[in-house]
């Protein structure tokens, strides 16, 4: 619950930062309450369940504080970089819920080529992955790109159906004697790819007690995505224009913006960011595809946007809560049974108040609401 | 192939059709209305939640159905308050609203029965030659809705909500009320879904049950082309898609079982991109209706 992102409104710089501060702490303040109120209803003693989901996510002095940090940056990961992804398609007014097909086909493009590559060396199999990745999660996101701009149907339909059908591929690839599949197993995975295309560990375990971290290095490469995406979006002819479609696509259209040009560019860059999410994902944490691969990262990605105004260092700090809360409700299951699906509605919750209060302060101004 | 093999594939099309001809036809109305409501999952999720739980305790699987409406019909009212009320995104309340659903659900039903998920048999409807009551239902709910929005009155305001909001309101018609009766009538039509697939065809709930049937619906409402005919047809092409995932091999079909859950999808993209390029789709679909002041 970080930054608050009205409509510009003519104030002076540091009045407006005062009251996004203000705004931030209001949150913070309200979502304290309704995590205290859940804890109630659900028969947790409230200050046990605070210190549980803040132990979970940040640790303590006694048992120390890198390994839930470095898992709450591990859970941060994947919703930043499908955040992103979101954000920039629904600045230039696509409702995209494609993140999770999106996702699912860089994972699977990047995972297609672990054979074909096996005798080339590490670095390059892994660099071709990520790019690999990366251009099929772009693909994925042009397709409904183009049946926006071409044939007039709308992106939260046709996102829908790509979704689906990454999924039933991903299945397939995966599905017992499908192309993907490893041989002679059971389940539904991919073979375990070679330790030496996996990204590296960043902590050493000297840190942790002997403790293994799972923190890598391809959670510096989603981060990195936040100033490139931050610089493209306020810095950049094309970001400018996303912008401007975004606000009002017919008045773009009549000063010379090229509308569908800029709509593809950026179901493209979207879908880039989520495939990207799929592969990093894939080469960080769990070292092969498998059929159940997302827990739905695409979808909570929407929330993660929307809850950082869309904007690139927004995200950042709404993916970070984001996954402050998916590490410390791991915790929190562990030791008093409530179950880590209680953050669904946490989030759910906290999206409501934000996009309701913004919505309620634009209607009030009569203006647009985000 | 012999005739108890197709006898099968019929009757578990009926059963996957059903819940996906109801919430779509629910979500015609809402769509004609100018509101895309893709927190339609988490309703039929809640939905199927309640009834269960009501069946459970009051042994009476119509009780349970009654349950899981109004419970969707509670979800679909916070829906609309958003998106009605605030003129927020819809898109984004949708979301919202199935995460809502997927936590709510979640929690409630661990908290009560545990991960390892005490028994939660109940009692479901009776069935008729293999059918429950809600398939019939189904096919009247279809052409009730058709009647209703072509040759009444009430139909036709609601459409032109859809389509032209500024005039509808001209004319006398109140948007933002019809818009939220649209999505109440969604909710419902949306729980009672929920609650066949719980207490209806199944005999009890587990977790994330609905398993994006709610965005099948969607597909549906899509495919059919926002007719409640068109629908009809769609359900019945997704329902045998899904009989044939489970029947295929009984069928002796060496297909990947994928196909047949992939294929609905690309035939429905294959509709939207081949199918003219003037939309279908009610004009004002999915923008937030806020009055001239």
């Amino acid at each position: 619950m970080s930054t608050e992102s009205l409509p510009p409104i003519s104030l002076s710089g540091k009045l407006k930062l005062w009251r996004a501060g203000l705004a931030a702490l209001g949150y913070a303040a309200g979502f304290v309450v309704l995590l205290t109120v859940t804890f109630l209803l659900l028969g947790v003693a409230p200050k046990e369940g605070l210190v549980g989901l803040w132990t979970g996510a940040f640790g303590d002095a006694q048992s120390g504080r890198w390994y839930p940090i470095s898992e709450t940056l591990l859970e941060t990961t994947p919703l930043l970089l499908t955040g992103l992804g979101v954000g920039v398609a629904w600045r230039t007014g696509l409702f995209s819920i494609g993140g999770e097909g999106q996702l699912l086909m860089g994972a699977l493009a990047a995972t297609a080529l672990v054979k074909p590559l096996q005798n080339l060396p590490a670095p390059l199999v892994t660099l071709t992955m990520l790019i690999t990745g990366t251009l099929a999660g772009a693909f994925w996101g042009l397709i409904a790109g183009w049946l926006k701009v071409r044939r007039n149907v709308q992106e939260v339909i046709s996102t829908i159906m790509l979704n689906y059908l990454a999924l039933s591929l991903v299945q397939y690839a995966v599905s017992i004697g499908g192309p993907l599949q490893e041989p002679n197993s059971p389940a539904m995975q991919s073979s375990a790819f070679p330790d030496s295309l996996l990204f590296a560990r960043l902590l050493p375990q000297t840190l942790t007690d002997g403790i293994g971290t799972r923190l890598h290095s391809g959670v510096i490469l989603a981060f990195l995505c936040v100033p490139v995406i931050a610089i493209f979006l306020h810095f950049t002819v094309s970001g400018f224009g996303m912008k401007v479609v975004g606000q009002n696509a017919e008045a773009a259209r009549t000063a010379r913006f090229d509308v569908d040009k800029l709509r593809l560019k950026a179901m493209a860059i979207s879908g880039g960011l989520c495939g990207l999410a799929g592969v990093i994902q894939l080469l960080g944490v769990s070292g092969r595809l498998y059929s159940n691969f997302s827990p739905g990262w695409g979808f909570t990605a929407i929330p993660v946007a929307l809850l950082g105004g869309l904007s690139p260092l927004g995200t950042l700090f709404s993916a970070l809560f984001f996954g402050a809360l998916t590490a410390g409700s791991g915790n929190l299951a562990r030791f008093s049974g409530v179950s880590s699906v209680l953050i669904s509605i946490l989030q759910a919750v906290a999206v409501l108040a934000v996009v309701g209060i913004r919505a309620w302060r634009a209607k009030a101004k009569g203006g647009e609401a985000a | 192939m012999n005739s108890e093999i197709a006898a099968g594939i019929l009757q578990s099309t009926l059963a996957m059709a059903t819940p996906l001809l109801i919430a779509a036809q629910g979500e015609t109305v809402v769509q004609k209305a100018g509101i895309v409501n893709v927190g339609l999952d988490g309703m039929m999720l809640v939905g199927a939640f309640a009834a269960t739980l009501i069946t459970r305790s009051t042994h009476s699987p119509l009780l349970g159905i009654c349950a899981g409406a109004a419970a969707a019909l509670c979800l679909a009212l916070l829906a609309a308050g958003f998106t009605v009320k605030l003129s927020a995104n819809q898109v984004v309340v949708g979301v919202v609203i199935n995460l809502l659903a997927i936590g709510l659900t979640g929690t409630i039903y661990r908290k009560l029965f545990g991960v390892t998920g005490t028994s939660l048999i109940t009692e479901s409807l009776p069935k008729f030659a293999n059918v429950t009551i809600l398939t019939p239902f189904a096919i009247v709910l279809t052409f009730g809705v058709l009647w209703w929005l072509y040759r009444t009155r009430a139909g036709l305001e609601l459409r032109a909500c859809g389509e032209q909001p500024t005039a509808a309101e001209a004319s006398g018609v109140s948007v933002p009320r019809t818009r939220l009766l649209a999505m109440l009538f969604g909710g419902l039509m949306a729980g009672v879904a929920g609650a066949f697939l719980s207490v209806g065809d199944g005999n009890t709930f587990v977790e994330n049950m609905t398993d994006g049937r709610g965005f099948i619906a969607l597909a549906i409402v899509t495919s059919g082309r926002w007719n409640p005919v068109g629908g009809l047809v769609a359900a019945l092409v997704f329902g045998l898609a899904q009989a044939l995932q489970f029947q295929g091999q009984a069928l002796g079909l060496k297909l990947p079982y994928q196909i047949f859950v992939a294929l609905p999808y690309l035939v429905t993209l294959c509709v939207l991109t081949l199918g003219s390029t003037r939309s279908l789709a009610p004009a004002a679909l999915g923008r937030p209706y806020r009055k001239a002041s």
